[in-house]
């Protein structure tokens, strides 16, 4: 009986039962939320993963723009069939920079964790624009717009601040320029610069020339370049094969 | 005591339930149309017509938030602001802070969806308001929590039901999650765009920890409160037992918030975590089961009231979907079913045998029982109560069946190797292999569009009928006055 005296207490008093359901429903998350942020052995320590260049990107608000999660993941989980079909199972490294992550919860399109480098620019172009006509069965839309949509290039600087204040080191001063030159190699670090970031862009979607048109740049050069590069950064014949089990 | 009763009841704030109840009809209806609409792109990709707007990508959110906060959120105001008010036999504490959480919570989902047809979007599932309307849903759920906690301590007897205690760890809940996962930086404060404020796999726990509690407390707990309510009151009969509705209610909010991170099986989420997640989602059946055995025997006694009362059979078959859904969630999240389910349509079915056989079921026979007496009548026809129930029960069983085959048949196709070793199948094998899954998905969608359509209509004629009605009496009225003023 005195269980039920116990909780009849709870159930006169509005606060007594806000302040238990509160206590109740805050330990879950903090146990299992808290620790990832500080355990080391959560994120790999591997070489060769940076944050994205301006144009990369430009290239992946557009890929969250346009809900492409809702139908293709970004997280190659550790089977037999999953490494034949799309490569080495994905490292929380490799998503260390994705403001937010895109792991996807569905693969009605298959996984593009891997996608970069494995397709040429000309074959992505035709297949954002027309889908069936590269992979007669496909239900992805066609994606004609990105092509005919010019870049904007404006704001770039002021994403790469909002990002950089989320914890992804761009560089501000001289101090972190040259930080990120140790940290990530010359090339990288000068693609990182937040004051030449607008430049940079347009100099890497000339240079790569990712919608095959020189004469402008548009949305298909964002998007591409960013297709490109996703899962392209660790050189996996570096590490033993159990070298990734011991942070799993 | 019932004289003072009925002097209460005509004190109750009823004019905002009705505006609530009405928007979820109508955020129903678009929802569930947009989902409809979207699973026949799925089947017919020329259905996207090469328009940004309409893309299956832009379309999903709008469906999901729709029916999730659209639907599913203006029920649970309505039906919250109505428990509250009769259990606790007082009428709203502030009939202008309700009015402004129906107006910031309409203008949030309406905005929300707009903005996404036109590329506004957080990217999070679930969560893809992008952050001023995260801060507009934040500032109306702080005035929810403030009516619906001040009503609570205006209460004209001590004990507070337990259809309350649910409604309240819903609203908390919701907070918390809210607020927590929309963590982030605007690009600028003129930009609709931010970056969240975690990365990766700290983001991953993070969205899936609300993703899966909004879930757990938004399409759970808050609708086990209009269980707790609705089905009693149906039934004629109290709560089958007190105790379990008690043990229940504990377990199940101290176990949800654990349960998030199985959607990350197999993933660079570490292991301890999700093997975490997937122990609490198989303890998680226990209250799960509690609630439904607890709302199902409730009807002990009064059985036959499935052959007479259509409104029963939509609470009851709501329950028995909530039974099954909560025992396949917590199979689902077992790591070796989970290599084969995640990522295919079986979750998709998963989630629709929760979402259209619970939320939506146990909300169509709610609304069946409170709109009549919200506008003091009768249901204008208990025979399209029955044809809505069909229709909408027909739909379900099409649909998850449906996303079983696909789901579990696309798994099975993904993981099958020939004799060499290699893959047995191309991707695009397994999406050819579900196009008779997914137009038979579509087609269970077209069913239970026209179901809520009926009931619509239903309504439509109840509420027509209750104002001619009213304006009868007072004819009549004003006719006896006349008379006798003469």
């Amino acid at each position: 009986m005195k269980f039920r005296f116990a909780h009849e207490s709870i159930e006169i008093n509005a606060g007594l039962l806000i302040a238990l359901t509160l206590v109740v429903i805050s330990i879950g998350g903090l146990v299992e939320i808290v620790p990832l942020f500080y355990i080391d052995e959560t994120i790999e320590e591997v070489e060769g993963v940076r944050p994205y260049t301006p144009l990369e990107q430009t290239g992946r608000d557009i890929y969250v723009r346009e809900g492409c999660y809702t139908c293709h993941s970004q997280m190659i989980r550790p089977f037999r069939d999953e490494l034949l079909r799309y490569g080495h199972y994905s490292l929380a490294a490799e998503s260390q920079y994705d403001h937010p992550f895109q792991w996807g919860s569905k693969r009605t399109g298959p996984d593009l964790a891997r996608v970069g480098e494995k397709y040429s620019n000309e074959w992505h172009v035709q297949h954002l624009e027309a889908p069936r006509s590269v992979v007669p069965g496909s239900i992805m839309p066609n994606y004609p717009w990105l092509s005919e949509t010019a870049l904007n290039t404006s704001d770039i600087e002021g994403k790469l601040r909002a990002l950089k204040m989320v914890g992804v080191p761009y560089s501000d001063t001289d101090e972190e320029y040259q930080a990120n030159v140790e940290r990530f190699g010359e090339d990288a670090a000068k693609m990182l610069d937040i004051h030449t970031a607008e430049e940079n862009l347009i100099a890497q979607a000339q240079a790569g020339n990712y919608d095959g048109d020189r004469s402008n740049l548009t949305e298909m050069d964002a998007i591409v370049a960013y297709l490109q590069l996703l899962g392209s950064l660790v050189d996996f014949s570096k590490y033993d094969e159990g070298y990734f089990a011991e942070f799993r | 005591m019932a004289h003072e009763a009925a002097a209460a009841d005509s004190q109750y704030n009823y004019d905002i339930i009705k505006r609530f109840a009405v928007m979820a009809l109508v955020w129903g209806i678009l929802g569930m149309f947009a989902g409809t609409y979207i699973a026949a792109e799925l089947a017919f990709p020329f259905l996207n017509f090469d328009t940004p707007q309409i893309t299956f990508g832009r379309l999903r959110p709008v469906h999901t938030t729709l029916v999730i906060f659209g639907f599913g959120g203006s029920a649970l105001f309505a039906t919250s602001y109505y428990v509250v008010q009769r259990t606790c036999q007082t009428p709203l504490s502030s009939n202008m802070l309700a009015g402004f959480t129906f107006w910031g919570w309409q203008a949030s989902v309406l905005l929300g969806v707009l903005g996404y047809v036109n590329g506004y979007t957080q990217g999070r599932e679930y969560a893809e308001f992008v952050w001023p309307i995260d801060l507009l849903i934040t500032v109306t759920w702080v005035a929810y929590f403030y009516v619906y906690v001040t009503t609570l301590m205006r209460r004209s007897q001590p004990h507070i039901y337990v259809a309350n205690w649910f409604y309240m760890s819903f609203i908390l809940a919701t907070a918390i999650l809210h607020i927590v996962n929309n963590l982030a930086v605007p690009v600028s404060m003129f930009s609709l765009q931010s970056y969240s404020a975690f990365a990766g796999v700290q983001d991953a726990m993070t969205q899936w920890w609300y993703g899966h509690n909004a879930v757990g407390f938004f399409l759970t707990a808050a609708f086990l409160g209009m269980m707790y309510y609705f089905v009693p009151k149906q039934a004629g009969r109290p709560v089958y037992s007190y105790r379990l509705s008690i043990v229940h209610f504990w377990a199940l909010a101290f176990l949800y918030m654990w349960v998030g991170a199985h959607h990350l099986h197999w993933t660079a989420l570490p292991d301890w975590t999700s093997s975490l997640a997937a122990t609490f989602s198989i303890l998680l059946l226990m209250p799960s089961w509690g609630g439904m055995i607890n709302g199902i025997m409730t009807l002990s006694g009064a059985w036959d009231k499935l052959r007479t009362d259509p409104i029963m059979l939509f609470l009851i078959t709501s329950l028995a979907f909530y039974g099954m859904s909560t025992f396949e969630g917590p199979m689902m999240s077992l790591k070796s079913v989970n290599a084969l389910s995640h990522y295919t349509d079986w979750t998709i079915g998963h989630v629709h045998s929760g979402a259209l056989g619970w939320v939506a079921m146990i909300s169509f026979g709610s609304f069946y029982h409170m709109i009549p007496r919200l506008w003091d009548t009768r249901l204008w026809s208990k025979k399209l109560v029955y044809t809505h129930f069909w229709l909408a029960t027909i739909g379900i069983v099409l649909y998850i069946t449906a996303m079983w085959i696909s789901g579990i048949g696309q798994g099975l196709m993904l993981r099958a190797f020939d004799d060499y070793g290699n893959l047995a199948y191309t991707f695009i094998e397994s999406v050819s292999f579900m196009h008779v899954p997914l137009v038979t998905r579509m087609l269970g969608g077209i069913f239970f569009v026209a179901g809520i359509l009926i009931m619509a209509f239903n309504v439509f004629m109840t509420v027509r009928t209750a104002k001619r009605e009213q304006a009868e009496i007072e004819a009549k009225i004003a006719a006896k006055m006349a008379k006798a003023g003469a």
